[in-house]
């Protein structure tokens, strides 16, 4: 267990401990604000962080959880509580460690990325490794190893406010994983960016997660985000912690009503994705069938259009059953003079929003495509059946 | 009428301070008296050696690396040639270099002190509530006060010139060199201690790299304001350009008068853009 957690709480302000008894007797936040003039950060947080977990703390702004992070690494020192790394309490340590646990097995990535001017990208990757006193040709090449991993090997000299936002978190991103640390704090790493970045730097981490394997504790405001990105996600509220768990059970089964209204915001719509709700679809093959064959599939399947694919699945186009019969009855054997190519196509990942702009005027079901190949297809019904059904469950099947 | 305020008996506030301004000088003098010979003499030795250099020498050398300095462009290197010439036809070359040697140390001695009270200032919520008030302090005192106390120390000549332009002048450092370290954002700051850096790792690769531009500002000010205290520090017997203005006002004489005030102009304006450019972001 690299991280545990226990009655971590933060209360700002000079009575603390009368605020801390105070929350003990059940008072709220505001009680407390009231009577002691101490503002409740973090109230008694409790979890534990699995080793290579993607463990997402959410909440709206003012709910605790920049507070939360910063406890972590006591960027903010904490008022009571345990943060237990390794089996060593962080929160009780003594500077000297506390610097070696920050420079060898946290590091943290910022929401406005957090990078020196005045340094190139190579020399702010280097950043943590040169604290460290590690002599200047191995810094280089962990740094130059970091970059790589994030895409930026051929930025290393530029810096960086020549470099967009979406790589600028890259920078620091390369610069907290070229520590090599068992922990990743990310604090609302992403949400500077505009969405399409954003999303591209959430598929990308999560690839790097699958290589790197690390801790990963990732702090958002959006919901989304945390679906998307989080093995587990705890929600804050107040400063305390209402629910952990994964996305599913917090979908389905909300701890409470803040927890209920908070999900039923989520657009489903958003949420599910092609391939969630695509089925297998029947083909033909390009090359070796004809019209003959077309129909007689789309008679067995009770089709009216059928999808056409090479051998290797490549998606070719679609023919309709009028037109092949009417290439059938004049003899034609090949599909290329029928074939058409005008069928709406979506990615694996398209949002079901996405797929409901293409799909209300297409005259056949959309194709899923990954990389040019058929992977499935989606009919209207099914795209209905899932927002309407609670959690896209049970609209897999054939019958959709 | 007679009120109660002319029953008061008035405070001895002028016999107080002359009293701890003699103590001091007593008590001090142990340390007085070596800065006085020693700084002098580096202040003599400096003037001397400068002097002896050819001004078309001089002014070669000033305008090669005007033009380097001001990334490659003619505009500085012209001025400098044409401003220092002046000078040295108005026959005010000695004078010139005793006034740059003045304020070269003068600023020199404000900028080794002040920076490091300017990172004390930022570091230390109390250091800065006592020191705040005595810039204002030092600021603000009419700078001639200074001299009173100089020459009580340092006698007269150019040592207690230095001593009270560095009084003069050495608030701006001190201040822009706090803001300056309390400027660099929260979120930096956050990402130098989230890598375990150490107070010193902190303050030489994250926090004077940031504030450097800010601290040259304050530089340049100082800089400047210890320029400004070339003619007051005359009084004191303070050799240079001063000297010609402040014996051309004594015999009412505009035109000499006008003539050591261009020399002086021209100094502050060529020492100005060359502190200036070596604050500029190289990118």
């Amino acid at each position: 267990m690299p991280i545990k957690v226990e009655n971590l709480s933060k209360i700002f302000g000079k009575r603390t401990k009368e605020a801390t008894s105070l929350l003990d007797e059940g008072y709220s936040k505001e009680e407390v604000l009231e009577k002691t003039g101490c503002t409740v950060g973090v109230n008694r947080a409790n979890f534990e962080v699995k080793e290579g977990e993607v463990f997402v703390i959410m909440g709206l702004s003012g709910s605790g959880k920049s507070t939360l992070v910063r406890l972590l690494n006591r960027l903010i020192e904490p008022t009571e509580g345990n943060v237990e790394i390794d089996g060593d309490n962080l929160a009780t340590m003594n500077k000297e460690d506390l610097r070696e646990v920050r420079r060898t097995k946290m590091s943290m990535v910022f929401q406005k990325f957090a990078l020196f001017p005045f340094r190139t990208v190579l020399e702010n990757t280097e950043f943590g490794l040169e604290i460290q006193g590690i002599d200047k040709e191995e810094r280089s090449e962990k740094a130059q190893d970091a970059l790589e991993l994030v895409g930026l090997g051929s930025f290393m000299q530029q810096y960086p406010n020549q470099l967009s936002g979406g790589m600028q978190q890259r920078v620091g991103l390369a610069r907290a994983l070229a520590n090599d640390p068992e922990v990743l704090l990310m604090d609302e790493a992403f949400s500077a960016l505009d969405p399409l970045i954003r999303k591209d730097m959430q598929d990308e981490l999560l690839d790097l997660q699958e290589k790197m394997q690390k801790t990963i504790i990732f702090i958002t405001h959006d919901l989304d985000e945390a679906l998307r990105i989080g093995d587990r996600i705890a929600l804050m509220k107040d400063g305390s912690i209402v629910q952990i768990g994964t996305p599913e059970e917090i979908l389905i089964n909300p701890a409470n009503d803040y927890v209920e209204k908070f999900v039923e915001d989520v657009d489903r719509s958003k949420v599910l994705t092609a391939d969630k709700i695509m089925k297998r679809p029947e083909t033909v093959d390009f090359h070796k069938h004809g019209p003959r064959v077309a129909l007689e599939r789309m008679r067995e399947q009770g089709l009216s259009t059928i999808y056409v694919t090479d051998r290797s699945r490549n998606l070719k186009g679609y023919v309709t059953a009028d037109d092949a019969r009417s290439a059938r009855e004049e003899g034609i054997s090949s599909l290329e003079s029928i074939i058409k190519t005008d069928m709406p196509t979506v990615d694996l990942d398209t949002s079901i929003q996405d797929i409901f702009n293409v799909i209300h005027d297409a005259p056949v079901p959309v194709a899923v495509t990954e990389e040019g190949k058929l992977r499935g297809i989606i009919v209207r019904g099914a795209v209905i059946a899932a927002l309407a059904d609670g959690n896209g469950n049970g609209v897999n099947g054939d019958d959709a | 009428m007679e009120t109660m305020l002319d029953n008061l008996p008035q405070i001895p506030m002028a016999d107080g301070i002359d009293w701890t301004v003699d103590q001091i000088t007593e008590v001090f003098s142990w340390l007085f008296n070596p800065i006085k010979s020693g700084l002098g003499a580096v202040l003599d030795y400096s003037a001397e050696y400068l002097a002896m250099v050819p001004p078309i020498i001089f002014i070669l050398i000033v305008a090669i690396v005007a033009f380097f300095l001001s990334g490659k462009k003619f505009g500085l290197a012209a001025f400098s040639i044409i401003g220092l010439l002046f000078i040295e036809n108005q026959g005010l070359w000695d004078q010139l270099v005793s006034t740059f040697t003045l304020v070269f140390y003068a600023s020199l001695i404000s900028v080794i002190v002040g920076i490091p009270v300017g990172i004390l200032m930022s570091k230390s919520r109390i250091a800065e509530n006592i020191i705040t008030p005595v810039l204002d302090f030092m600021q603000t005192m009419p700078a001639f006060v200074y001299l009173i106390p100089a020459v009580a120390f340092f006698g007269i000549g150019m040592v207690p010139g230095v001593f009270a332009s560095f009084i003069f002048a050495t608030p701006p450092v001190v201040r822009f060199t706090n803001l300056g370290i309390r400027q660099v954002s929260t979120e930096l700051v956050e990402a130098s201690d989230a890598f375990g850096t150490t107070g010193s790792q902190k303050l030489f690769k994250v926090e004077l790299p940031m504030a450097k531009r800010t601290i040259m500002a304050g530089v340049n000010q100082t800089v400047m304001l210890s320029l400004s205290m070339v003619v007051i520090a005359s009084m004191i017997g303070a050799p240079g350009l001063g000297r010609d203005v402040l014996s051309a006002l004594q015999r009412a004489d505009a035109g000499p008068g006008f003539v050591a005030g261009f020399a002086i102009v021209i100094l502050a304006i060529i020492i100005d853009r060359f502190t200036q450019n070596l604050n500029k972001e190289k990118h």
